[in-house]
């Protein structure tokens, strides 16, 4: 069954939810990659939470004039101007008052939000309009979505993707530096209300699929997922694309088998299941690689340790070190010395003699200032220089 | 309108939304003023799972096995935050965002897999609360006040809610001194040899105190709005910290009872049937008291100065 849903063999309306789930989460990711590189990653908590007044205005008037109260496409441009008006709350409460953005962002989320649902309770009591079904807007689903639900959903999942590949420079420069992308002589104000406008529109567009409380989710996660891989911007945008895309269409999939798995939950948990897959085995950024290093800084450092005790005559009674050094052959079992071991703990004596020279000569003090007591000194000094400081080891060694 | 009809359907739901509004507001001043205000949405979408999980295992609804739930949730949430942001380096708004969404989503995940349906736990009502239906049915009128037979019979919402605002209080008033320095000058409050992480903590634990007592009664929605809009307002009219927890407790009771009322009577006097959500009545209020001070407080611009003064 559920490969079934994997390799879309479960009808025709499932496989196009599938893949406008799809085509929204690779838009999403990429659109929220902006977001949180600009630090502006709950701004989209506000948007989202603000299109439910707007949603249920949309259905009020649409019954009002005596059409279908659940039009998608009206109730998305309800959902919309109502996402608008309180984006422009956030940036006027932050720019004309003295409160801060996150106060703001939290005040019209939870004032519009409030205020949809009484809006949604005032629908409840109408007569008229058939608003069952209007609460999946809440969480999402896409049980029962038309063939044109659809195809608005995955449409407008294309075109965003095309706006954000088309504004991907303008909105990298003011992501990271506001100040240096206004003296490039980028229109600063007009590349913000672009990149809020996308976030808006993928809202919108994924109030069907997600839900107004989880769409957020998808413009974080796969941005923040996507930041453990790699360090460039053009690629932490392709790879939040890649995994909104996979997160969309793997829990659409999913929540198509069976009827008690809510679309938008599903959708959100696989995108936190690849967010914690990055977390962990993300090359360089992740936590097994961050292990891995500590791992092996640490046993040089107990090697080196080990090697200079060798030198002086000194024992070893410390574990780690023991273990190291036998399996790397530089000492036997019961400790004492191989001819390797002899030979390395030499080099490593002389080593550290030299260092000890060249940080108390302050004409060494640039390559001083990388001494770990474990990068070899070859490492940081040309021969020459080696030359050079042998000769002032040499008396001080000889006397 | 204040008869005995009052007292039986309105007195209870209105004194639990004013103890949570209050309750509510007070930690939210000092979460404003130190850029955390959007800890009380995180702590709002988080404790869904904690009391679906609690309900699974205890197989009951009872308040205290789903206090507990809340509040390991909360805890859960903080401490992934916290790991999310060390352990990865994301900066904290967007790790706070990872995980609330996450954690809801857990939560309505369980919600729709458990068989919940022949209790009251639903996603709408974990959202809208149940402020309406808290009435005290053993009143007969004003006099039941000094009943004891009758008052067994208030819904504990309000006792619980209350011992919550009690607490609240006496914490903000036992460490009010700390509090304040800590939250202005964390670096002087730190020579001065105050714990200041440890003062942060226990901010934040009783903030979620009174947003899982709250929760129960009243609903996300209030939650998150009460612990913004009203300190929010209050920072428009005043400088001083005194004056505007005092000003922030009285919008919170403004928009606690004007909300209500509103959301019960303003209905029926426009002519219809039905009354509207009062949880979203209250937030409804409490950002119009808001906008209303953003453009006429005295305080409400970022240099400090009186914009009115002439």
């Amino acid at each position: 069954m559920v490969w079934d849903a994997l390799t879309l063999q479960l009808g025709y309306n499932a496989t196009l939810v599938t893949l406008g789930a799809a085509l929204l989460g690779m838009a999403a990711g990429a659109t929220g990659t902006f977001l949180f590189l600009g630090k502006r990653a709950l701004v989209s908590d506000a948007i989202s939470h603000a299109t439910l007044p707007g949603v249920a205005l949309a259905f009020v008037a649409m019954v009002a004039l005596g059409g279908d109260g659940r039009a998608l496409p009206g109730l998305l441009a309800g959902s919309a101007l109502s996402a608008a008006v309180g984006l422009l709350c956030v940036s006027a409460l932050t720019n004309r008052t003295r409160l801060s953005e996150d106060a703001a962002i939290g005040a019209v989320l939870s004032v519009f939000f409030g205020f949809g649902i009484v809006l949604l309770t005032v629908i409840q009591s109408m007569s008229s309009g058939r608003q069952a079904g209007l609460e999946s807007f809440l969480l999402g689903s896409t049980a029962g979505m038309l063939r044109q639900d659809a195809v608005v959903i995955a449409s407008g999942g294309a075109i965003v993707l095309l706006l954000v590949a088309a504004l991907r420079r303008p909105m990298t420069m003011v992501a990271f530096d506001r100040v240096f992308a206004a003296s490039l002589g980028v229109n600063v104000p007009r590349v913000e209300l672009a990149m809020m406008g996308l976030a808006l529109a993928i809202t919108v567009v994924g109030l069907k699929v997600v839900g107004l409380i989880l769409i957020v989710a998808l413009l974080i996660i796969p941005a923040v997922a996507a930041r453990f891989w790699t360090d460039r911007v053009g690629r932490v945008v392709i790879l939040a694309g890649v995994i909104g895309g996979l997160s969309g269409y793997a829990g659409a999939a999913f929540s198509a088998t069976a009827p008690a798995l809510p679309t938008g939950p599903i959708i959100v948990l696989v995108s936190f299941a690849l967010f914690t897959l990055s977390l962990f085995a993300a090359p360089n950024r992740g936590v097994l690689a961050a292990v891995l290093k500590h791992q092996r800084f640490r046993a040089r450092v107990h090697e080196r340790q080990g090697l200079l005790a060798l030198a002086q005559g000194q024992p070893i009674y410390e574990g780690l070190t023991l273990r190291l050094m036998q399996r790397r052959g530089l000492i036997r079992a019961d400790g004492v010395a191989t001819e390797l071991g002899q030979a390395q703990a030499a080099q490593a004596l002389r080593d550290e003699r030299r260092w000890q020279v060249l940080r108390s000569n302050p004409a060494y003090e640039e390559a001083a200032a990388s001494y770990d007591g474990l990068t070899p000194l070859d490492d940081v000094l040309t021969p020459d220089q080696l030359g050079a400081l042998d000769r002032e080891l040499r008396p001080k060694g000889v006397s | 309108m204040m008869g005995e009809e009052f007292v039986v359907l309105s007195l209870a739901p209105m004194l639990i939304g004013i103890f949570a509004a209050v309750a509510c507001a007070i930690p939210g001043n000092f979460l404003l003023l130190r850029r955390q205000a959007l800890i009380g949405d995180a702590i709002s979408h988080v404790v869904l799972p904690g009391i679906v999980v609690a309900f699974l295992v205890t197989g009951v609804v009872s308040a205290w096995p789903m206090m507990l739930g809340a509040g390991g949730a909360s805890l859960v949430a903080v401490g992934l935050i916290e790991a999310i942001r060390r352990l990865g380096g994301i900066e904290p708004g967007a790790a706070m965002g990872v995980v609330f969404t996450a954690m809801f989503a857990g939560g309505v995940l369980l919600l729709e897999q458990s068989d919940t349906s022949s209790v009251h736990l639903d996603v709408e009502h974990a959202l809208y609360g149940n402020l309406e239906s808290l009435i005290w049915l053993d009143a007969q009128g004003w006099a039941s006040l000094w009943d004891i037979g009758a008052l067994r019979g208030l819904p504990p919402e309000l006792s619980r809610m209350a011992l919550t605002l009690v607490l609240v209080i006496a914490l903000t008033w036992v460490f009010w001194r700390p509090l304040k320095l800590s939250t202005f000058d964390e670096g002087f409050a730190r020579t001065m040899g105050l714990p200041v992480s440890l003062i942060g903590l226990g901010l934040v634990v009783v903030a979620a105190i009174a947003a899982v007592a709250a929760f129960d009664a009243v609903g996300s929605i209030i939650v998150i709005a009460m612990f913004i809009c009203p300190p929010a307002a209050a920072r428009m009219v005043t400088n001083g910290l005194e004056a505007q927890v005092a000003w922030s407790v009285g919008f919170a009771v403004v928009s606690a009872v004007l909300g209500y009322v509103l959301a019960g009577y303003g209905p029926l006097w426009l002519g219809f049937d039905d009354a509207v959500s009062a949880a979203g009545m209250i937030a409804t209020v409490s950002g119009a008291i808001l906008g209303l001070a953003a453009a006429f407080g005295p305080c409400s611009h970022r240099s400090g100065a009186s914009a009115s003064a002439s």
